[in-house]
């Protein structure tokens, strides 16, 4: 990237987020008829659609429909679009989309929504089609001017050309004639033979601000007159405020106003010491409800109980019950804990209730049913409420929910300027949504070294019942059983049931890795350890299964040779397998793992190989998959909320851990080529890492797990499980 | 830009008469500028920095030194802002993210992340420019135990332990990736 191009990403990424800062410019502009900072301007412009916004400079602003959380969705949705433009990609800018669903929807859910690692597999086809129109449009303007026909014209980096007679004429010469085109239809995309940009490892535009401290996430939204809120929810889930006395807080220097909600209390301060000094200095009594009894133990004891009854047939081909009344027979039950997200830019939102209108300023991943739920909150219409989006500092599910804004409305309609309100880590840990607690049963049959029969019963919360009620139809949570009957081998006899089982008090959400991160682990766990009984290694065995899914049984294949699988190792070293379907992208993962006398787990190495269909970013998927891999082993290795008396009981990085650099091994991931469509990434490698060292162990050390986070004291020399 | 948040901060204080007592004008030395406001003394350095400047570009962590997320350099050494009270830096030079670049070590490592694209959602990575310009300032040529030890005080939740420990070595070495 050029110093020029440089500077002006830089800009427009600064001046596109409308915050901050830059702000105070725009204020006084704005005042005067609370229209959005970010207001999409096509005056001017070649607007052909929703995506795409060409000036007289030819400077091509690209608006996002999904948003950047880290996982480099921007550059990469910007190289789908602007290579079937053929924009010149140093001239290419990005700006978050306003909240319209109609416009910036996600293809497969119909609403703004960044989630389920289907950014690229959703707009794939319509970006590209968008942008080959609006090219389209470009090379028929440039030919009517010249009155040449517009098959000998060609489009290349922003310019269109016609051989025949030399000439040339840029986008932004082109954009004020080409706006009153009519949209053509059915335009043709690339061939992905003549790809320029899609496939290459282009350099992210989001991040040269991120090396100085000049990226904008919500947290750092700064307005006039704007102050700080710390909040304390109630402890215990479903509680609600009793009596505060506030007789010393409102005494203390910097504090403001104390805001007492249904739920929560919030000091509104100067700056966030004198807010959080003013909480401190709160009497709180909470009416703690009936949830005040609840442990950890009620919430297993019931899910036990739930998951030995019958579930919603997901999947059933073959005759189970026969297969399963053959051979040599295998049951295991799998359990995995809650688990809060902790991205690292703890929770907030900024908030300004005027009197006709609510402005918010955040980074959510789901900003429609922001805007919706704010206008409920502050009572007024969902078209008066203005959503600033902003860059995330991590999602990971948390920011799917609208909570944290609902909260600021009814916080900030209490006084007249406007609050930005941030939670401590303590609150993001105690007050998340939660990676529910799952129970997987699986049953199943060996035949001559081969699975004979395979009942796959899974039973936890159904996350999509409350956040997407049309989707849970016939007691299925299609998104709790994604892996479960997607599950990539060959099995003849396949059944699959859900049992809906919601934890008493804790709310749960999506979370990285989302339903897959149950299936992936119970079936590869179990795999491993039906190879043990067959007495095959665990890779063969599951090649002998994978004959009808050749990307799968390839990946499988590449990562056995790089990963030195079959190799020796010292004692209390062993590798592990995980080999997974999820997201329409085909990962196969080898860790390496030491583990000491003490049942101290050193991760020596890791590999993996993935195919997912067409790569546009290559280098984003080898990212990805990187630190998706150390998400994952970080919940293996240490995650788990505990809750005692309705309280989530950890509370900040000390009793909630998470990996760091010194744990780290070393991490090789290799993308395939492939000519298939993209698949997802997102979430990926964060399901791979869990079965693998899980199954690592067992080779280490004979130690059959079957709980995460992983139970260092089953591990020590001499224990068996 | 910034020097305009400023002003409204400074705005709000003055004209506020709900403003009580109790602060104490502090001077502090950031980033080679003399920064004069009031605060109480034990206030963290990362509020100051935050809520009064309106330099936002350390970030907001865990409030207990666990992360690194905070991270800025007092005369020259990384320390964690989110537990330093104002009062203990009074007279000594602060640098933050938004002038390690002008520190040769500081440039070399933002170059490095750059080259390795290491940064995904980037709000750790603040701390993690800090702290690895720091090392390399003391240490030019750190081997993987140098780096364990002054960036295992940094979280990543993204993830990106790999792609630092590469970065901070083809800093050190002037290699590209």
């Amino acid at each position: 990237m050029n110093a020029h191009n440089d500077v002006s990403r830089r800009t427009l990424l600064t001046g596109g987020l409308a915050t901050g800062f830059l702000l105070a410019f725009h204020l006084p502009l704005r005042a005067a008829g609370n229209e959005p900072v970010q207001r999409d301007v096509t005056d001017g412009k070649f607007a052909p659609n929703a995506f795409i916004r060409i000036d007289q400079t030819g400077r091509t602003v690209l608006m996002m429909p999904q948003v950047e959380m880290g996982q480099g969705t921007y550059t990469s949705i910007s190289a789908v679009i602007a290579e079937e433009l053929d924009a010149d990609w140093s001239k290419v800018e990005v700006q978050h989309a306003p909240p319209n669903d109609k416009l910036y929807g996600n293809p497969t859910f119909g609403l703004q929504v960044t989630g389920n690692s289907n950014s690229i597999r959703a707009w794939w086809t319509p970006l590209r089609k968008a942008g080959a129109t609006a090219r389209a449009m470009l090379v028929q303007t440039a030919a009517s001017q010249w009155g040449v026909e517009p098959s000998g014209c060609t489009a290349s980096k922003g310019e269109v050309s016609h051989a025949a007679s030399g000439r040339k004429l840029g986008y932004g010469e082109l954009a004020l004639a080409a706006q009153g085109q009519t949209p053509p239809k059915d335009v043709a995309v690339k061939d992905p033979r003549d790809f320029v940009l899609i496939g290459q490892p282009l350099k992210r535009l989001d991040t040269p601000d991120k090396v100085n401290g000049k990226a904008l996430y919500g947290i750092d939204a700064i307005l006039p007159g704007m102050k700080i809120a710390a909040i304390a929810n109630c402890p215990v889930f479903g509680g609600k405020v009793g009596k505060v006395d506030d007789s010393a807080a409102v005494k203390l220097p910097g504090v403001r106003k104390v805001v007492v909600l249904d739920d929560a209390v919030a000091v509104i301060g100067d700056h966030m010491w004198a807010a959080k000094k003013g909480l401190e200095a709160l009497k709180i009594e909470w009416n703690e409800g009936p949830n005040a009894g609840i442990s950890t133990k009620d919430i297993w004891d019931d899910l036990r109980k739930a998951s030995e009854k019958d579930g919603a047939i997901a999947k059933s081909d073959g005759d189970i019950a026969k297969a399963l009344a053959t051979g040599d027979k295998f049951e295991a039950a799998y359990e995995l804990p809650f688990l809060a997200h902790a991205s690292m830019e703890p929770i907030n939102a900024t908030v300004h209730v005027r009197p006709d209108a609510c402005e918010i300023w955040t980074g959510t991943q789901i900003m429609t049913r922001v805007q919706s739920e704010a206008a409920k909150a502050a009572g007024v219409p969902v078209d008066k409420v203005i959503v600033n989006q902003h860059l995330l500092g991590g999602g990971f599910g948390r920011k799917l929910e609208p909570d944290m804004v609902v909260a600021a409305v009814n916080i900030a309609k209490q006084v007249d300027y406007p609050v930005k309100v941030v939670w401590t880590r303590e609150e993001d840990i105690q007050h998340d949504v939660y990676r529910p607690v799952y129970r997987d049963q699986i049953t199943a049959s060996l035949v001559d070294g081969k699975i004979a029969g395979w009942k796959y019963k899974v039973a936890g919360s159904a996350v999509l019942a409350r956040w997407l009620p049309p989707a849970f139809q016939k007691g299925i949570d299609i998104d709790a059983i994604d892996a479960a009957v997607d599950a990539p081998y060959d099995f003849a006899n396949f059944h699959v049931e859900y049992v809906r089982a919601e934890p008493l008090s804790i709310p749960t959400g999506f979370w990285r890795g989302v339903g897959p991160n149950n299936n992936v682990f119970a079936v590869e766990c179990a795999m491993d350890e039906l190879a043990r009984k067959a007495g095959k290694d665990p890779i063969e065995f599951r090649k002998s299964m994978l004959t009808r899914n050749p990307r799968m049984l390839a990946v499988l294949n590449h990562v056995a040779e790089k990963s030195g699988w079959g190799q020796p190792l010292p004692p209390r070293v062993g590798r592990g397998v995980c080999v997974q379907p999820s997201f329409a992208s085909f990962i196969a993962t080898v860790v390496e793992a030491e583990v000491d006398e003490f049942g101290e787990i050193a991760l020596r190495r890791i590999t993996s190989v993935v195919d997912t269909g067409i790569a546009v970013n290559p280098d984003t998927v080898k990212a990805q998959i990187e630190g998706g891999l150390i998400f994952g082993l970080t919940a293996a290795l240490y995650g788990e909320i505990t809750i005692d008396k309705g309280r989530v009981q950890q509370s900040n990085f000390h009793d909630y851990r998470m990996m760091r650099i010194n744990e780290t091994p070393k991490v090789e991931v290799i993308v395939v080529k492939s000519g298939e469509a993209p698949g997802g990434i997102g979430e990926a490698g964060v399901n791979a890492g869990p079965p693998a060292l899980r199954n690592a162990i067992l080779a280490a050390t004979g130690v059959t797990l079957r709980r995460l986070p992983i139970d260092r004291k089953l591990l020590a020399a001499g224990k068996k499980a | 830009m910034i020097m305009v948040a400023r002003k409204f901060a400074d705005q709000v204080a003055a004209s506020d008469p709900a403003s009580k007592g109790m602060h104490m004008a502090t001077t502090l030395t950031i980033n080679g500028e003399t920064k004069s406001f009031d605060a109480p003394p034990e206030m963290p350095l990362l509020w100051v920095l935050r809520d009064i400047l309106g330099m936002t570009g350390t970030k907001f962590g865990c409030g207990i030194a666990q992360c690194g997320a905070c991270t800025v350099h007092v005369d020259g050494k990384a320390v964690r802002s989110c537990v330093l009270p104002v009062s203990a830096v009074a007279n000594r030079a602060v640098t933050t993210i938004e002038h390690v670049g002008s520190t040769p070590a500081g440039a070399k490592v933002q170059k490095a992340w750059l080259d390795a694209e290491v940064i995904q959602c980037g709000y750790c990575q603040s701390g993690q420019i800090m702290a690895a310009a720091a090392l390399l300032a003391a240490t030019p040529h750190p081997d993987d135990s140098d780096i364990d030890a002054a960036m295992a005080g940094n979280i990543c939740r993204c993830g990106t332990y790999v792609r630092i420990r590469e970065a901070i070595k083809q800093a050190a070495s002037g290699r590209q990736s």
